[in-house]
């Protein structure tokens, strides 16, 4: 054990503050210190989470009653529809979406602190550009499997990310010009991708276009696996290096000054966070907002002082499941909502097995939150 | 996204003292003026010229000014001319509203989509076929323009709904949010409607194509409105470029040009989109270049943006039109392709402070 602090929740509050409290463990071996408020929103993100996944399991075009889930979950009896939906499509499309939204929303939080942009994403170095890309080439031309398709987004996001790094590495990794250039290579790749779309078969560029919406749709145990495993490697060195975040958010000088080397933390981040938000663009697709919301939330229900990754990646994963079972129940729900008024005909009762890819709901109401926090802002006059 | 606000302003007050003898300067930029409308008539030519099928400039001279009938006659008449002519139209509408956007927004970085522009037209498209069941470009030409012009009013009225007014953070940010909420439900039409997302792709892409002659007749009232109102714009857009204080005791007055500003780019973006589809890169890059040769004063920025960006368009289209043997490249994937690299070039070059 050489390892003796690991500190996954840098919450200094500014020193005697009863919001944060040191908390040691193993007589003072681990300790890290911990922002009350910030604590109390992370658990209760991941309860809605785990309360939401368990919904999800019993809810859908056929619907599974609690008893029969659980016998399906524990013993593997069943009703043989049941036991396939509950374990093979929704218990892994649910904890898919725990563990997608929760990389994204830690790689949203190192994105918006190291850059100092609430705004800023992954997208601000083109990596989701890049991976589009990458996912379209892969489906155009060897056709859709899903291992393909997600080595595809991660070697295009990849090498879009590193081309934009070292355009930009004149102004170091922060700063304006790396936000341009990443804009100018984004809007580039979106035009490539667009003629690639319409030089495919429809068929081709109808699941390209379902892949760039974002969906947990037809995922398995597979994608949970890799992207758990990914996570195993990833949360250790995360959370090692988040904690300078915190002081490197005070400004570089003072940084430097308590013994942070800003550049290589930096770069680390950086890179820390292009993983994350790789291995969750590889698994589901670029979701949208995640990202960009998730941190902010964090930190506006947190009422914390600076950035903390672990309440990012909590309300990332409570908010990508609320997604996802809002999207999985949406058709359904247009059904019922016919059946009850009558004369509204929104869709046909056929289509009541479609499933709304989720990126669809997190890019309708990420923008609405955008447009509220706009509203709400209305009186000071900057944004 | 959020370059320093008073770029241009500053810019702009940088160059006021330096001593440049005027008259030689006017000429200078008189004389580049000419030029680039020789270039654009000589462009004009060429895209009347070029193409697949092979023709001398005889037949195109001949075809221009009386129908005999011939095959010929028909591919300058029917298809190359039209498309020229929406280039042209396009062209000057992108690069004009560009640059009173960059102005207005005081965002040197700007563009047209930024307004959700090619959100609101993309999605009143996709309104139109997947809900309506129009099809055919000529309905929904007027789909895609209400569209853009609501979603217009829609951003400007959220970036407004401040006490400081529409500020150019506020007006990018309701851009941003309005278009994420309209691409969501775009993607939500057309992700089990494959016959509309067929159409929304090629649409997507940008195109001079396939374009009836009645379209430039359609669309060209509402690019001439725009085109006036922002030439007219060009000396209170000058002060305003200064600043909101300064440009208020110059006597400019903020909110009145602001929302003649908004109109103009309304109209040019809105029939731009309807007659092309979202095309990337000229709206931005065109002021930035014509800025770079005549300076900030808007007078000379709006019809070098007006001549250049046609210049682009039909360059790209051209390009298009012989790049790869037995295919056609639309206009809007090159633009994107030869403007991004010049937008990027520019970026590095420019120092820190000034971008």
């Amino acid at each position: 054990m050489t390892t003796t602090e690991i500190r996954p929740a840098p919450e200094a509050g500014g020193g005697a503050s009863d919001a944060a409290r040191p908390v040691r463990w193993w007589s003072g071996r681990v300790s890290f210190r911990m922002h009350r408020r910030t604590a109390l929103v992370s658990c209760g993100a991941l309860l809605l989470a785990a309360l939401l996944l368990l919904v999800s399991l019993c809810v859908g075009s056929y619907p599974v009653p609690v008893p029969d889930v659980a016998r399906a979950l524990f013993y593997g009896t069943g009703d043989r529809l049941a036991v396939h939906f509950v374990n093979q499509e929704r218990l892994p499309q649910a904890l898919l979406a725990i563990l997608v939204g929760g990389a994204l929303g830690m790689s949203g939080a190192i994105f918006q602190s190291v850059s100092r942009n609430a705004l800023a994403s992954p997208d601000v170095i083109g990596f989701n550009s890049g991976a589009a890309t990458g996912a379209i080439l892969v489906i155009v031309t060897f056709g859709g499997a899903a291992a393909s398709v997600a080595a595809g987004a991660i070697v295009g996001g990849l090498v879009t990310a590193l081309l934009v790094s070292v355009l930009a590495s004149r102004g170091g990794l922060q700063g304006i010009r790396l936000v341009l250039i990443g804009l100018g290579v984004t809007a580039m790749l979106g035009s490539v991708n667009s003629y690639l779309l319409t030089r495919s078969s429809l068929n081709d560029a109808q699941n390209a276009h379902i892949w760039l919406v974002g969906t947990l749709n037809g995922r398995g145990w597979s994608s949970v696996q890799i992207m758990a495993a990914a996570l195993v490697l990833l949360l250790p060195p995360v959370l090692l290096f988040g904690r300078r975040l915190r002081m490197m958010e005070l400004g570089d000088d003072l940084a430097t000054g308590l013994g942070v080397r800003v550049n290589r933390s930096r770069i680390a981040l950086t890179v820390l966070g292009i993983g994350l938000c790789g291995v969750a663009v590889a698994s589901a697709g670029p979701i949208p907002f995640i990202a960009l919301a998730a941190p902010q939330i964090a930190a506006m229900v947190g009422r914390s002082p600076g950035v903390s990754l672990v309440s990012a990646g909590a309300v990332g994963a409570g908010l990508l499941s609320a997604a996802h079972l809002a999207s999985s129940q949406f058709f359904s729900a247009l059904v019922w909502v016919d059946r009850q008024v009558g004369w509204v005909r929104v869709v046909e009762e056929s289509q009541r097995n479609n499933l709304l890819p989720v990126g669809v709901t997190t890019a309708v109401l990420g923008g609405a939150y955008l447009a509220w926090v706009l509203f709400k802002r209305r009186g000071t006059g900057t944004a | 996204m959020t370059a320093p606000p008073t770029a241009l302003g500053r810019r702009a007050a940088a160059r006021k003292p330096q001593p440049e003898p005027t008259a030689v300067r006017s000429a200078l930029r008189g004389g580049g003026l000419l030029a680039l409308a020789g270039l654009l008539l000589l462009l004009v030519v060429l895209s009347t010229w070029i193409g697949t099928k092979d023709t001398t400039l005889g037949q195109v001279w001949t075809a221009l000014w009386n129908d005999d009938g011939s095959y010929a006659t028909d591919v300058v008449r029917q298809l190359r001319l039209p498309r020229t002519l929406v280039g042209l139209m396009t062209g000057a509408a992108l690069g004009v509203a560009g640059a009173v956007m960059q102005t207005v927004t005081r965002n040197p970085l700007a563009d047209p989509g930024l307004l959700g522009v090619n959100a609101g037209a993309s999605a009143a498209v996709v309104f139109g076929i997947g809900v309506v069941g129009l099809a055919g470009f000529g309905s929904l030409v007027w789909f895609s323009f209400a569209g853009a012009a609501l979603t217009t009013v829609i951003v400007y009225v959220l970036g407004a709904s401040g006490r400081a007014g529409p500020t150019p953070v506020r007006l990018a940010l309701a851009g941003a949010a309005v278009s994420a909420s309209l691409s969501g439900v775009i993607a939500g039409l057309t992700v089990f409607d494959s016959a509309t997302y067929d159409y929304l792709r090629f649409w997507m892409v940008g195109s001079l194509a396939g374009r009836e002659p009645e379209l430039v007749v359609q669309l060209l009232p509402f690019v001439a409105v725009g085109l006036v109102i922002a030439l007219l714009l060009a000396r209170p857009l000058n002060s305003l470029a200064l600043g909101e204080e300064l440009g208020r005791a110059l006597g400019a007055r903020i909110a009145r040009t602001r929302i003649a500003a908004v109109i103009a780019v309304t109209l040019l973006c809105g029939a731009s989109t309807a007659a092309a589809g979202p095309i990337a890169f000229v709206g931005l890059v065109v002021p930035l270049v014509a800025r770079w040769l005549t300076g900030p004063d808007l007078r000379w920025v709006l019809p070098y943006s007006m001549l250049l960006a046609p210049v682009l368009l039909l360059v790209s289209d051209i390009i298009g039109r012989v790049a790869l043997p037995g295919d056609e490249l639309e206009v809007g994937a090159v633009t994107a392709v030869i403007g991004a690299p010049v937008f990027i070039a520019m970026v590095c070059r420019r120092k820190e402070a000034s971008l």
